[in-house]
C-alpha cells in the first residue's frame, strides 16, 4: 500500500511537468494549427541558459527568471522568422519546418554547452517528506514543480478570462478573419501566443532537470510525453491537456513502479496509449472539436 | 467531408491546407505530379515502354555502380555501401511522404527492425542465405509497418508526425527491455558473411582490386539499392501509384471514385517499411551492430532531411538527398575543425546543418533539388512552346 501511495505520488509530480508541456503545446496548437515539434529543443536550450548562470555563480531564481525571458524571445523570434512563412500553408511543410528547428536547436546546444552530462541543481531537498515512521515519495522538490505549475496555470487563466490581450488572443486563434476585422492585431497575437507557450515549455525544462542530469536530447522523451498528454485531452483543449498530464504521469509511473525493469518499457508504454487513444476516441478523452479525419 | 467539420474558419484553413481541396496541389508536391520528361513526349533517346526505360535505366545504374566502386578507394567504398542503405530507406520514405502524403519520423526505427531481424538471423550456427536473411528482414518490418500503417492511416499531419515520433522513441526500448535476447545497450554483432567465390573472380577480372569483405558488402548494398529502386519505380508509375496520388491531392474526389483511402494508405505504408526493413537489413551488414544508439530520432530526421531536400515523391531525389547525408557530415567536420571546435563539437555541426537546410529548403524551394529543376524545366517549355504556337 505504502508502495502504491509512493509510485502514485511521483506519478502525479511527472504528471504535472507533462502537463505544463502539453499545455504549451496545445496554446500553439489553438493559435497557429501547428505542433511545435521543436519545443523540447528550444526548453532544452533555455535550461542550459540557466545551467549557464548557475555555474557561474549566480542563484537559482536569477537563473530561471533569465531562462524564462529567454524562452519568451526565443518563441517570439522563431514565430516571426521561421513559422511565419509556413504558416496557413500545407500542413506537412508546417511540420518538416518544426522537424528541422528541433534538430538545428538540439545540435546548437550541443556545439555551443557541449554535449556531456550534466547534472542541474535544485532549489529544494530531494529527500521525501517523513509521515509517520516511514518517509514517502513527496518531496519538497516535488512540491516545487507542483506549485509552480499550477501558478503558471493560474496566471495563463487569469491573462486568458480577464485581460484585453487575452480577449484579442482567444478572438484570433477563434477566427482570424473577424478578429482582424475587428481590429486584433492577428500577427502579433499569434507571436505573443508562441512565446507565452515558450515560457511553459521552459519552465516544465527546468523542472524537469531539477536534480536530474541533462545533456542536449534530454527532452527527446518529454516531446513525446507531452504530445501523447495532449492528444489525450484532444489537442485543443488546455484542461485536457492538464489532465491528459496527470493520467499519462501515473500510468507511466505505474509502468515503471510495476513491472520488472519496467523503465526501459516507459517510452513503449507512451506509444501503446498513443496509439490506443488514436485508435479508440481520436478526438481525445475531451474532445471540444468533432472527430478529425485523415 | 472535411470541409464540414472545420467550424472556425483558421481552424479549416490549416485542415484543409494539406490536402488542398480548394487550391491546385500543394506546391511540396507539385514536382511530384509533373508527368516523367521521357512520357510527355518531346526529343528523347529512351524507349517509350516504362518498364523498358527503367530497365535500361537499371543497367546504367550497375555500370556506373561497378565503375564508382572500383575507381574508388576502401574508404569511399564503405561510404558507398552507408548511401546504398539510407538510399533504399529514403526511397521507401519518399513514396510514402511524396506519393501518398503520409509523413513518417519512425522510419528510423523500422530500420532497427529490419537490422535485428539480420543480426538474429546471422547468429545462428548454419546461416540461411543472405538474399533469404534480408528477405526475412523485409518481412518482419512489413508487418510491423502494417500494424502502424493501420494506425498511421486514420491520422493526418502532425498526428501522424507525433504518433510516428512516438514510434522512433519508444521501439529501440524494447531492445533494451528483451536484453537477453536483443543485447540491451550493447547490441547485437553482426557476422557479416564472407564474400563468395564467384565475386572474386568477378572483381579479379573487372579490375584486378583485391576482393575484400567491405567491397563484397558495397556491392551487396549497391544491388538491393538498384532492386529496390526498379521496384518502387515501376509502383510509383503503374495504376498503384496513380491511385496513391489522388489520395493524396484529391481524398473526397479519390473516395468518390471508389478508392479505399485507408486500405491505400495502409499500402503506401507497408511498401515504404518494406523498404525500411531491407535497407536495416544491410545496414546491419555494414556497420556490423545492431545496436539502440544506432536507430536515434536523429537517424529518422535525417532520412527525411533526404528526401525534402532532394525533393519529395523523386527517388531521384531521394538518392542525391541520402548522397548529402553521407558525404556532408565529413565536409563540415572538418570545416568546423578549422574554426577551432574540438571533435565532438564539430561531429555536431552536421545536424544542425541539416536542420537549417530542412528550414530553409520548406520555406524558399518546397520542392526540393529535383522538383524545383523539373518546374524550372517544365515552365521554360511550356513558354517555348506557347511561343512557336503563337508564331505558327
Amino acid at each position: 500500500m505504502r508502495y502504491f501511495i509512493n509510485v502514485t505520488l511521483s506519478g502525479l509530480t511527472e504528471g504535472m511537468i507533462y502537463a505544463a508541456f502539453a499545455l504549451a503545446l496545445v496554446l500553439i496548437w489553438r493559435s497557429t494549427r501547428i505542433v511545435n515539434f521543436a519545443q523540447g529543443s528550444m526548453a532544452a536550450a533555455t535550461t542550459f541558459i540557466a545551467l549557464a548562470l548557475i555555474q557561474a555563480g549566480q542563484s537559482y531564481w536569477v537563473a530561471l527568471i533569465v531562462a524564462l525571458i529567454s524562452g519568451f524571445v526565443l518563441g517570439a523570434v522563431v514565430e516571426r522568422v521561421v513559422i511565419r512563412p509556413v504558416e496557413g500553408g500545407p500542413e506537412l511543410n508546417a511540420v518538416i519546418v518544426a522537424l528541422g528547428l528541433f534538430v538545428a536547436i538540439q545540435a546548437a546546444i550541443a556545439i555551443i554547452f557541449g554535449s556531456s552530462f550534466q547534472s542541474f541543481p535544485t532549489p529544494f531537498g530531494l529527500e521525501g517528506f517523513q509521515v509517520g515512521d516511514s518517509r514517502i515519495a513527496l518531496t519538497p522538490t516535488s512540491l516545487y514543480v507542483i506549485g509552480a505549475v499550477l501558478v503558471v496555470m493560474a496566471l495563463l487563466v487569469a491573462l486568458f478570462r480577464f485581460t484585453r490581450v487575452g480577449l484579442a488572443m482567444r478572438a484570433s486563434a477563434f477566427g482570424q478573419e473577424v478578429a482582424r476585422l475587428l481590429g486584433v492585431k492577428v500577427g502579433r497575437m499569434l507571436t505573443l501566443g508562441w512565446a507565452l507557450a515558450a515560457v511553459v515549455g521552459s519552465l516544465a525544462g527546468l523542472l524537469i532537470a531539477g536534480g536530474e542530469f541533462v545533456y542536449p536530447a534530454y527532452m527527446d522523451s518529454l516531446i513525446v510525453f507531452g504530445f501523447v498528454a495532449a492528444i489525450l485531452g484532444g489537442l485543443d483543449s488546455p484542461v485536457g491537456a492538464i489532465v491528459g498530464g496527470l493520467i499519462l504521469g501515473l500510468a507511466l509511473s505505474y509502468v515503471s513502479g510495476y513491472i520488472e525493469r519496467g523503465s526501459a518499457l516507459v517510452n513503449v508504454a507512451a506509444l501503446v496509449i498513443l496509439m490506443v487513444v488514436l485508435l479508440v476516441r481520436p478526438g481525445g478523452i475531451f474532445a471540444s472539436s468533432t472527430a478529425r479525419r485523415a | 467531408m472535411s470541409d464540414l467539420q472545420s467550424s472556425a474558419p483558421a481552424a479549416g484553413k490549416a485542415d484543409r491546407a494539406g490536402k488542398a481541396s480548394e487550391d491546385a496541389p500543394t506546391t511540396a508536391t507539385a514536382a511530384a505530379n509533373a508527368p516523367s520528361a521521357p512520357a510527355s513526349g518531346g526529343r528523347t533517346f529512351l524507349p517509350r515502354s516504362t518498364l523498358l526505360r527503367h530497365l535500361l535505366l537499371v543497367a546504367l545504374g550497375a555500370v556506373a555502380a561497378v565503375v564508382l566502386l572500383e575507381i574508388t578507394d576502401p574508404f569511399t567504398n564503405s561510404q558507398l555501401a552507408t548511401l546504398s542503405y539510407y538510399a533504399i530507406a529514403a526511397g521507401g520514405l519518399t513514396v510514402l511522404t511524396g506519393m501518398n502524403g503520409q509523413i513518417s519520423l519512425g522510419h528510423g526505427a523500422l530500420m532497427a527492425v529490419g537490422a535485428y531481424t539480420t543480426a538474429l538471423f546471422l547468429s545462428a550456427d548454419e546461416p540461411l542465405p543472405l538474399p533469404l536473411i534480408l528477405l526475412a528482414s523485409m518481412v518482419v518490418a512489413t508487418a510491423v509497418g502494417a500494424l502502424v500503417g493501420v494506425a498511421a492511416a486514420r491520422l493526418h499531419g502532425p498526428y501522424l508526425a507525433g504518433a510516428t515520433l512516438a514510434l522512433a522513441v519508444g521501439l529501440p526500448g524494447l531492445a533494451i527491455y528483451f536484453n537477453e535476447w536483443l543485447g540491451g545497450d550493447q547490441g547485437l554483432r553482426v557476422r557479416a558473411p564472407r564474400a563468395p567465390e564467384w565475386f572474386e573472380s568477378f572483381i579479379s577480372t573487372v579490375s584486378g582490386n583485391p576482393a575484400t569483405n567491405t567491397k563484397w558488402l558495397a556491392y551487396v548494398g549497391a544491388i538491393c539499392l538498384l532492386l529496390t529502386y526498379f521496384l518502387l519505380a515501376n509502383l510509383v508509375r503503374s495504376r498503384i501509384g496513380r491511385t496513391w496520388r489522388a489520395v493524396r491531392d484529391q481524398d473526397v474526389a479519390a473516395e468518390l471514385a471508389g478508392i479505399n483511402l485507408g486500405a491505400w494508405r495502409v499500402l503506401a505504408f507497408v511498401v515504404s517499411a518494406a523498404a525500411a526493413g531491407l535497407a536495416g537489413g544491410v545496414l546491419a551488414l555494414v556497420v556490423r551492430l545492431a545496436a539502440p544508439s544506432g536507430f536515434t530520432l536523429v537517424l529518422s530526421l535525417s532520412l527525411l532531411t533526404a528526401i525534402v531536400i532532394g525533393g519529395l515523391g523523386s527517388l531521384l531525389g531521394a538518392l542525391l538527398g541520402s548522397a548529402l547525408l553521407v558525404f556532408l557530415p565529413p565536409f563540415v567536420t572538418d570545416l568546423g575543425a578549422g574554426w577551432g571546435l574540438d571533435n565532438t563539437e564539430a561531429a555536431q555541426l552536421a545536424p544542425f546543418v541539416y536542420g537549417v537546410v530542412l528550414i530553409l529548403a520548406m520555406i524558399f524551394a518546397p520542392a526540393g533539388v529535383v522538383g524545383t529543376l523539373r518546374m524550372r524545366w517544365l515552365s521554360s517549355r511550356a513558354k517555348r512552346s506557347a511561343a512557336s504556337s503563337s508564331r505558327g
